[in-house]
């Protein structure tokens, strides 16, 4: 089978190849990554099986318009670097996206390998071209424009501000990028775990935003060190703002203040963003409890609570209230987290945080529940069981149901609307708020949603502000 | 990199350094805080901003070595740098013309009273400071704080100087003789704090604290800090550092101050044998 020659009934006659993964009961102990990545035959082989359609259904499932069928074929070809940079044509955060994008739901949805059999793994490959350029150490940069002249300010450096960042300094306007935190990268840096996201590999895409031309200038909290109407009338003529979520809720339950009690934003940010699972030789400290309960059903809890069991606890626990159908997680984490050992009470209720005279935690009692009719988000309403209390060991409570907007921004500038959650308003067609010259995506504007997606409102805010500076 | 620009050795266990910080010096308001972090290893410390100069465009930052940060800050000379300062954080204290104010700073807590109530008396207040030490050898800011008090009172735990006792002494004896106040701030250590707000409940007197908890990014996103403020739950870090100390759960701020208590041992032995070897080593050479 060389090359492009296969019928197309050659192609589906291949199965999907399957991604090397470390072993549960290895890993479930180190940092290290989890999808080992696919060797270079393999995935040609998984290239091969792309139908190269004439009206590609996955480019629609992209939120940022990689051409995909042309960058698998040329990994099929073996033109390897070529794939890489046809995939940063429109992405610039190929190894991160073919990590942490939830592909089933976007490009691999509409494939039409699907229908019958399983469809081709773009994730898997998007993943592998750009760790081959990474590899090769030859990311080539892109001819630049003529310099604007026109300066753009960019709020936070997570999905969306990178890629709004990118996209703009490609255009050739100046750009810099304003970073709350002593490191560059936002989610990718502080919540996405190491053994999903590497952080060298995030280092080597954000530093290839920099060779764009983009500035970055970190421990600056737009709003505070300096307001947004500040950095606009010091010479800035547009501004993004892609500040993220960040704000966490927490239950309401008593003894939520107890000492073991974290929300999963600092338990994670704790040991991805200050390295604290290297305890003692990194200074910020982490309390590694033989127990773990987390409360959530997302993607940050899987983080927390399999980045609990790499601490060492004995056990680990998800608490989520519905059942594993409604669980928003992707299918692949709550696999992985199943093999690694963690343990799912589902339709399981916390009421409250059980703590010890001293104030620590010892326990966290729940109701269980059962499903009921739909609610408003379509998925079945949890009804609580009466007289079902009960209570689990633990000594470590990680919070993780999702995240307020942060209000620092929207609190300090003029003219910025935000709707009942606080979230920043933005035409969805545009990213534009209500500020002139301001824009706004991921997070802060959606409240929870997906890297991509946020990376998807940063591409589109990058265009209508190249609009607005004309 | 943070340059520091100046050091002063206030006490064996304060030291104040002046930064090289412009963007801070020029937005910084009193009562606002920073967060430092020395190097790629190091934890991430809020302290509250003592001064700031945006002429000059600095910012002076007085820290009490306890832990392995705070020890390692203090060790910092002239020259040497740091890897991030980023503020000013939190709300700018609310300073308004109240009439008579008591500012009441325990330890290193001076450090945070004294640039609030330097701002108290600009706005015309009459100030009395009252400053506590547990003795004479650990005292900093006396003359600093006598300059902008109308009346100064000192206290010492140890009456190695001027009166034994506590500050809460003085404040009582004031309220006692009559001393019609208006407003009280008060920082310091958790028990001192409650044991003023205690009493001034008692009297109906407006008092507004500062709080220092654990911290991570200082921004709202991580929640480390949170206390209960009348009964719900806020964030020193957006919300404050200021609060009105009647309607503080300081039972349970002082119970989460202990969250990392084994850990911070656990850092700073460490670092006492690491400083250990570094002295014998540099005996040796």
């Amino acid at each position: 089978m060389s090359g492009n020659n296969l019928t197309p009934k050659e192609r589906m006659q291949i199965q999907r190849q399957h991604m090397p993964e470390q072993d549960p009961l290895a890993r479930n102990k180190n940092f290290e990554q989890v999808n080992l990545g696919l060797a270079e035959e393999i995935a040609i082989m998984e290239a091969k099986r792309c139908l190269q359609c004439k009206n590609p259904l996955c480019v629609t499932g992209c939120p940022v318009g990689v051409n995909i069928p042309e960058f698998i074929k040329l990994i099929a070809e073996g033109r390897l670097l070529e794939a890489a940079q046809k995939l940063k044509e429109k992405n610039s955060l190929p190894a991160v996206c073919g990590r942490v994008c939830p592909q089933e739901e976007q490009c691999e949805k509409p494939c039409i390998l699907g229908k019958k059999g399983k469809p081709v793994g773009i994730g898997n490959l998007e993943r592998f071209a750009a760790d081959f350029e990474i590899a090769m150490g030859v990311a080539k940069i892109p001819p630049l424009p003529k310099s604007t002249g026109k300066r753009v300010a960019i709020v936070g450096s997570g999905p969306s501000g990178l890629t709004a960042a990118g996209e703009l300094a490609k255009l050739g306007h100046s750009v810099t990028i304003f970073e709350a935190l002593h490191k560059s990268g936002g989610v990718l840096i502080y919540g996405i775990p190491e053994f999903r996201l590497p952080k060298k590999i995030l280092n080597v895409e954000v530093d290839y935003v920099r060779k764009l031309g983009v500035e970055i200038v970190n421990n600056y909290v737009v709003g505070k060190t300096e307001t947004l109407d500040g950095l606009l009338s010091s010479g800035y003529h547009a501004a993004f703002i892609g500040t993220g979520a960040g704000l966490p809720y927490f239950m309401n339950i008593p003894g939520e203040n107890l000492n073991g009690v974290y929300s999963a934003n600092e338990y994670l940010t704790r040991v991805n963003l200050m390295k604290a699972y290297l305890f003692p030789e990194y200074d910020t400290p982490i309390f590694k409890g033989r127990n773990v309960a987390v409360v959530g059903g997302g993607n940050t809890a899987m983080d927390a609570v399999r980045t609990s069991k790499r601490l060492g606890a004995a056990h680990s626990y998800i608490i989520y209230r519905r059942s594993q159908a409604e669980m928003p997680a992707r299918i692949e984490e709550v696999k992985h987290a199943e093999e690694e050992g963690i343990e799912f009470r589902l339709l399981t209720n916390p009421i409250r945080v059980v703590g010890d005279e001293k104030g620590w935690v010892n326990g966290i009692e729940c109701l269980k529940m059962e499903l009921g009719e739909p609610d408003a988000s379509g998925r079945r309403k949890p009804v609580p069981v009466k007289g079902s209390e009960f209570i689990i060991d633990v000594d470590i409570v990680i919070i993780a149901i999702g995240n307020g907007a942060n209000p620092l921004i929207p609190m300090t500038t003029k003219g910025i609307d935000t709707n009942r959650y606080g979230n920043i308003t933005a035409d969805p067609k545009s990213q534009a708020t209500s500020k002139p010259g301001v824009f706004a995506g991921g997070d802060i504007v959606r409240g929870g949603a997906t890297v991509i997606l946020a990376m998807g409102d940063g591409k589109v805010a990058a265009q209508s502000i190249n609009e607005y500076l004309k | 990199m943070f340059e520091v620009i100046e050091k002063k050795v206030l006490s064996p266990q304060v030291s104040l350094l002046k930064f090289k910080a412009p963007q801070i010096a020029k937005t910084r308001k009193a009562g606002q805080f920073i967060i430092f972090q020395i190097d790629e290893t190091g934890e991430r410390i809020p302290l509250t901003i003592a001064d700031s100069d945006p002429d000059e465009g600095t910012v002076t930052l007085i820290c009490q070595g306890v832990g392995k940060s705070t020890l390692k800050f203090n060790s910092l000379e002239k020259g040497e740098s740091i890897m991030s300062l980023v503020g000013p954080l939190g709300k700018p204290s609310h300073i308004e013309k109240f009439g008579t104010t008591v500012c009441v700073g325990g330890g290193l807590g001076i450090a945070v009273v004294y640039p609030l109530a330097k701002a108290l008396k600009e706005a015309g207040n009459r100030v009395l400071s009252i400053m506590g030490f547990r003795s004479k050898e650990l005292m900093f800011m006396e003359d600093e704080l006598k300059k902008i008090s109308d009346e100064l009172y000192i206290t010492t735990d140890d009456g190695s100087y001027v009166r034994q006792g506590l500050v809460t002494d003085v404040l009582k004896e004031l309220i006692e003789k009559g001393e019609k106040i208006d407003s009280v701030f008060a920082v310091g250590p958790v028990p001192m704090m409650r044991a003023v707000c205690e009493l001034t409940r008692n009297h109906k007197i407006n008092t507004v604290v500062s709080l220092n908890p654990v911290m991570v990014d200082g921004t709202g996103m991580c929640g480390a800090c949170r206390v209960t403020i009348g009964g719900a739950t806020k964030f020193v870090c957006v919300d404050g550092p200021e609060f009105d100390g009647h309607q503080i759960d300081f039972a349970e701020l002082a119970k989460r101050q202990n969250f990392y208590r084994t850990e911070e041992k656990i850092s700073l032995d460490k670092y006492n044998e690491h400083k250990k070897c570094w002295e014998s080593e540099a005996k040796v050479k």
